[in-house]
């Protein structure tokens, strides 16, 4: 089992090496000549040459890749140009404020549409189980930013109940920095006011973020408990007198989290490039509205940095979610099936 | 097969199996609804010039007396801060999200195919652990990011957004297509072809692919609305077709600054999204239904 787990951590170094490499292609290759990109079409010549050599233009593509490698394994992510900071000193402001808010939001995802599913399946075929399955098509068809366009209009103009731009409130002042996380560090100070307007910045942005995730996870979990309850096992349980709660919520639920798993990893990914749009629209100082606007303003080296981290905090999403696997399936876990 | 039992299938068999298909596929009324609603925007988007009610103001139209006029008689979903009818507009950029929809899958669908095919087959060789190395690379950034990044860097067109979200589509064909053949090839009569020495291209072709066509079809359609969808996320920030010809992504991002007091700018685009990326989803499970084989 542990060279199991080797084997599988070693794969995913690979990925991530394979991934720097892309990210360079993406970031160095395609738009030819970076350093003019950036700069713009009326930068004087120099400027670009002095730019050029200090990315390394000037060298082979192969060299170039290794020094910035090299760069970035010593976090040193090159300077943004928007910013006029070394990347990394933006991430480390910027990276806690969207890892806040997208795992409140796959909080609130994973636990609703896991409820969800489990209600619909508990009610097949009463009303209750057709409000869920409309509401679940309204869910998956709507793209968030259409939702964050929603919410915005609903609570902004119609019912001032929540805030909906920034992080916080005009009146209050920013904790003191630990996690970066704001809701993490207001309760860590022991500020409940400073908490509670965090939280309530945070709810609508979260909200928007995770209703196609949510749908899709109540959907798969519906199917897939619909599918197992009439496996044999089912219903030698049930012959044995085992309540009907038990058995949903022991020995049903169990092995048909499996394809929720997989399918709320994916979406928990679709939840980092959807506030590409959300941060955006809510005007929350986050990582993915950092990497919009980099990636609008072609600042090269911010917008490498912050597709790599996304790459990496996916990946790491996708090993939590293999370990979650093995965990809910003793074939995975003891076979060490996994993908194969 | 050979074209003597080719023949032996006659017309009225034909016209059985497509009712047969016909009658899985309506056995959701959803479906239908599905299917009527991708029609719509097809026959809509085709003939936008006879259809629509002004086809003029697609383009650079201005005409500031009529503009920001709330949903009336003659403009039914209003008009735009320059006086441009909306649904005019809508049905236009519904040619470009089905081109947007069609024109990816083309790509993506033979390249991300064939990929599949070859590694499943050769599974254990090195160049299906290379061409699955290069999947899960493709695979470790959200398809959003990717197709953003891409995008960003190209000059915003249309075709540059199709590319961009070609790059990031192609993996989860050959993900899909891999998966099925890995078990495919093992079957009795992938290996009687092998037996009889039948060409590669045929095993793949002729014996591997066409069983693996119910789920890709399925996979199709329901990737048509999320293309169609990305798609507007990405015209959205500004990464896809250009202004002045009219793309749901972009009449939503301009309309929203006139919120809420000139809600319908926004709104109405947001509803032509969401009804497209339905009308494809709710195909795609009948789709689902039609296929599979369990009665």
């Amino acid at each position: 089992m542990l060279v199991n787990w080797l084997k599988r951590i070693g794969t995913y170094l690979l990925v991530l090496l394979g991934l720097s490499i892309l990210v360079f292609i993406i970031g160095r290759v395609i738009p030819g000549d970076p350093a003019r990109q950036a700069l713009g079409p009326r930068a004087p010549e120099e400027v670009v040459q002095a730019l050029r050599v200090e990315m390394h233009l000037d060298k082979p593509f192969v060299t170039q890749y290794v020094l910035w490698l090299k760069g970035a394994l010593r976090m040193d992510l090159g300077k943004s140009l928007m910013t006029r900071r070394p990347v990394i000193v933006d991430i480390k402001e910027f990276l806690p404020a969207t890892l806040e808010i997208v795992s409140i939001s796959a909080l609130f995802m994973v636990l609703g549409g896991i409820l969800l599913g489990i209600l619909s399946t508990k009610y097949a075929d009463s009303w209750l189980d057709g409000v869920i399955r409309v509401i679940s098509y309204l869910g998956i068809v709507s793209p968030a930013f259409v939702w964050a366009i929603i919410f915005i209009l609903i609570f902004g103009y119609m019912l001032p109940l929540f805030p909906t731009t920034g992080r916080l409130g005009l009146s209050i002042i920013s904790p003191p920095t630990v996690t970066g996380m704001y809701t993490i560090d207001f309760l860590l100070n022991g500020d409940i006011v400073g908490f509670k307007d965090a939280l309530s910045h945070l709810l609508l942005p979260a909200i928007a973020l995770m209703l196609g995730g949510l749908a899709q996870a109540a959907r798969i979990t519906r199917s897939s408990m619909t599918e197992n309850s009439t496996k044999d096992y089912i219903l030698a349980e049930k012959a044995y007198g085992i309540p009907e709660r038990t058995i949903l919520l022991t020995y049903l639920l169990k092995p048909s989290l499996i394809p929720t798993v997989s399918v709320l990893s994916l979406d928990i990914a679709a939840l980092f490039g959807n506030a590409f749009l959300v941060e955006q629209l809510f005007n929350y100082p986050g990582l993915s509205r950092y990497g919009m606007q980099a990636m609008l303003n072609k600042d090269l080296n911010a917008m490498s940095a912050v597709v790599m981290i996304l790459g990496i905090v996916f990946i790491t999403v996708n090993i939590l979610s293999d370990m979650v696997v093995a965990y809910l399936d003793p074939r995975v876990r003891l076979l060490g099936g996994g993908n194969e | 097969m050979n074209n003597k039992q080719e023949k032996v299938v006659t017309k009225r068999d034909k016209y059985e199996n497509i009712k047969q298909s016909w009658y899985k596929f309506s056995l959701n009324k959803m479906s239908v609804v599905g299917l009527v609603v991708v029609c719509l925007v097809a026959i809509l988007g085709v003939f936008e010039p006879i259809i629509a009610p002004f086809p003029t103001h697609v383009g650079a139209y201005v005409n500031f007396k009529e503009a920001s006029i709330p949903p009336n008689t003659t403009y039914w979903m209003g008009t735009d801060v320059f006086g441009r009818d909306i649904m005019s507009r809508i049905f236009y950029a519904f040619r470009g999200a089905l081109t947007m929809g069609i024109g990816v899958l083309v790509v993506v669908v033979p390249l991300g195919g064939i990929l599949g095919l070859i590694a499943g087959y050769w599974k254990g060789n090195w160049i299906s652990t290379l061409i699955m190395r290069v999947t899960d690379v493709f695979l470790a950034l959200p398809p959003l990011i990717l197709a953003l990044a891409v995008s960003a860097i190209l000059r915003p067109t249309l075709l540059n957004s199709m590319m961009a979200i070609c790059v990031s589509w192609w993996p989860w064909y050959t993900r899909l297509i891999y998966g099925m053949t890995t078990t495919l090839r093992n079957e009795l009569y992938v290996k009687s072809a092998e037996l009889l020495g039948a060409s590669k291209g045929h095993i793949l072709f002729r014996e591997i692919l066409p069983n693996c066509l119910g789920p890709l079809f399925t996979k199709m359609t329901l990737d048509m609305g999320w293309v169609i969808l990305t798609g507007a996320s990405l015209s959205f920030v500004g990464l896809g077709e250009q202004p002045p010809i009219p793309s749901l992504g972009t009449m939503v991002s301009d309309g929203a600054k006139f919120l809420p007091a000139q809600w319908w700018i926004a709104i109405f685009p947001a509803l032509a999204i969401m009804v497209i990326v339905l009308g494809f989803n709710l195909m795609g499970d009948g789709i689902k239904d039609m296929l599979s084989s369990e009665e």
